[in-house]
């Protein structure tokens, strides 16, 4: 998921009985379906899993700019490149929504932005691997923004305000991603014999990275439990990674393509696909850095980070001259 | 003889689609985010209106060929675009110079063009024309702050001028289609807006404390499809995958 392995206060969630009439009071407006908003009270290790999952999912809108604009320049038509271009466009927007509404819990941009450039914040390891041919751009649309939706859907309901206000519009912006990316899939599956051949590459190299994005199975954890109780996690990984996989596995059958899980059969009695894990060795090694495209992607936001210093500090100098000139002629 | 509105199309479609190009490699590593969304945008306005004066090129030209075949089948000679919007990027400094003096002259160019004899030129100038009064304020403004932002913004910013402004004279090169558009009441002479750019330019370099380099030794050659090293590799980068895999639907 965008937000993957996240942190909670490593205890399982305390009882209604044991808490303090705060914190009672605060779990009894989430019980309730209520929202928590920035100037409500909220237990210390709420504010902080939120910050940290917030803070991850907006990094990963960020670097996630970096894959799909590794095509722009390249995309086959000029609607082919509008199309991607605005869709590249949007996660920038979608990592402007969510730093903003970070900073409601009182971190600011620049904080978070230095946590990611230091390593020290994480992102979705599905940004590590690379974009290889056009058709990446159809598999990025169709399973990364699928398995993404599958999770910012339920969080449209999450107990903090603003994260949710923010889910419903970047939840529009990503079904629409989705159906791009699928016609650009249609496009190649359905196009000449080395387009198909791209399709299937790009459906066998980014199958396995999109599973890993759910995380590993969590219902034995006490981070888990814990968000779960706050509902700021909605479902467990499995259940997530289930019902990706039953709604893409038809999919790929209509586009011609095949899954590359030779285990992958639908189960009758369970009335769902049995599927194979993915390499979880793998995984826990691209979000600890060692991914195809770690050292690009961080290299690449450090560069825009340190490039862009002088512009900043320019209209920063600026500001800072009207607002005293108009102190003086005042 | 073909028709003079071709070479028209071709000069408005190719400046925009070349510098839509150009500025759409900066997504996801401008200086800020608000940054990367804005000049996003503006590529994408700009990738709409070449789409338009594209196809309309297309259209007149009557050889079956539309707006994609124009941008991804013809070779650096046949561009129309001038010679500034192909120079690279380098740095956001240079970027946002040449945003603005493009912009300057865009603005100058449609407001010209919208009240054009031919209703299709004047029918698209007014169209692209909402877009471009944006762009142009925005990159006047940004022009102006960081001119007169740090003493590293402006050196930055006068560095990037210096080293544009002989290939902004390109876009007030006149060429014998002109002359034919011209008489026809379609479009001005090229050379007819310089005076009126310089003007504003000197507007805003008295705001933004830069400085409009003197010399008028313009580089050309546009016109005729004499281009930059630059845009070679521009085509080959953009056309790749239509070169490629010819006849394919994407």
């Amino acid at each position: 998921m965008y937000a993957q392995e996240v942190k909670s206060t490593g205890s399982k969630p305390k009882s209604l009985n044991s808490m303090s009439a705060k914190e009672k009071a605060f779990q009894e407006k989430i019980d309730r379906g209520q929202r928590i908003e920035p100037k409500d009270w909220m237990p210390e290790g709420y504010r902080r899993t939120l910050l940290r999952q917030m803070g991850q999912h907006a990094h990963s809108e960020i670097v996630g700019q970096l894959p799909e604009g590794n095509w722009i320049s390249r995309a086959p038509t000029l609607e082919r490149k509008t199309i991607l271009l605005a869709k590249v466009q949007d996660e920038a927007g979608h990592g402007l929504y969510l730093y903003s509404a970070a900073e409601t819990l009182g971190k600011s941009r620049d904080e978070m932005t230095k946590e990611l450039l230091s390593g020290r914040a994480k992102y979705s390891s599905i940004f590590n691997y690379p974009t290889l041919n056009w058709s990446d751009m159809g598999a990025v649309g169709w399973l990364v923004d699928g398995a993404a939706i599958m999770n910012q859907v339920p969080l449209q309901r999450t107990s903090y305000g603003p994260y949710a206000r923010a889910m419903v519009r970047i939840c529009k912006e990503e079904s629409f991603h989705q159906r791009q990316g699928f016609d650009i899939m249609m496009k190649m599956s359905f196009g000449s014999k080395k387009q198909k051949a791209m399709a299937q590459d790009s459906l066998n190299r980014f199958w396995y990275p999109s599973l890993m994005m759910f995380g590993p199975s969590d219902s034995e954890s006490v981070h888990s439990a814990q968000s779960m109780a706050w509902k700021i996690k909605i479902n467990f990984n499995d259940e997530l990674r289930q019902k990706f996989v039953d709604q893409t596995a038809p999919q790929a059958e209509y586009l011609g393509l095949t899954i590359p899980d030779e285990k992958l059969k639908w189960n009758e009695k369970t009335e769902q696909y049995d599927y194979s894990e993915p390499n979880w060795e793998e995984f826990f090694e691209v979000i600890s850095g060692n991914g195809p495209c770690n050292t690009e992607r961080l290299a690449a936001r450090n560069k825009a980070w340190d490039d862009g210093e002088w512009f900043r500090d320019g209209l920063l100098a600026n500001s800072t001259k009207n607002q005293n000139s108009q102190i003086a002629a005042e | 003889m073909s028709d003079p509105r071709i070479h028209l199309a071709l000069r408005m479609g190719d400046n925009s689609l070349i510098l839509a190009q150009q500025n759409s490699k900066w997504c996801g590593h401008a200086p800020t985010l608000e940054e990367d969304i804005a000049l996003a945008n503006v590529s994408l306005d700009l990738m709409g209106h070449a789409q338009m004066w594209l196809g309309f090129a297309a259209e007149i030209e009557c050889e079956g060929r539309n707006a994609d075949t124009l941008a991804f089948f013809r070779d650096t000679e046949e561009f129309r675009n001038s010679l500034l919007v192909e120079r690279p990027n380098v740095d956001f400094a240079t970027t946002l110079m040449r945003q603005y003096l493009f912009d300057v002259w865009h603005l100058e160019q449609l407001l010209l063009l919208s009240q054009s004899s031919d209703t299709l030129v004047a029918e698209i100038s007014q169209k692209a024309l909402v877009e471009v009064r944006y762009h142009r304020e925005r990159s006047q403004s940004l022009v102006i702050r960081l001119g007169d932002g740090t003493i590293d913004s402006h050196n930055r910013m006068q560095e990037a001028l210096n080293a544009l402004w002989s290939y902004f004279g390109s876009f007030f090169e006149d060429s014998k289609d002109d002359e034919l558009l011209f008489d026809l009441q379609t479009s001005p002479m090229p050379s007819s807006l310089y005076p009126s750019v310089l003007e504003q330019l000197n507007q805003d370099c008295v705001l933004s404390t830069l400085k409009t380099p003197e010399s008028e030794f313009w580089q050309k050659g546009a016109v005729q499809g004499h281009h930059t090293e630059n845009l070679g590799y521009i085509l080959a980068e953009m056309q790749y995958l239509q070169r490629t895999y010819p006849n394919s639907k994407w």
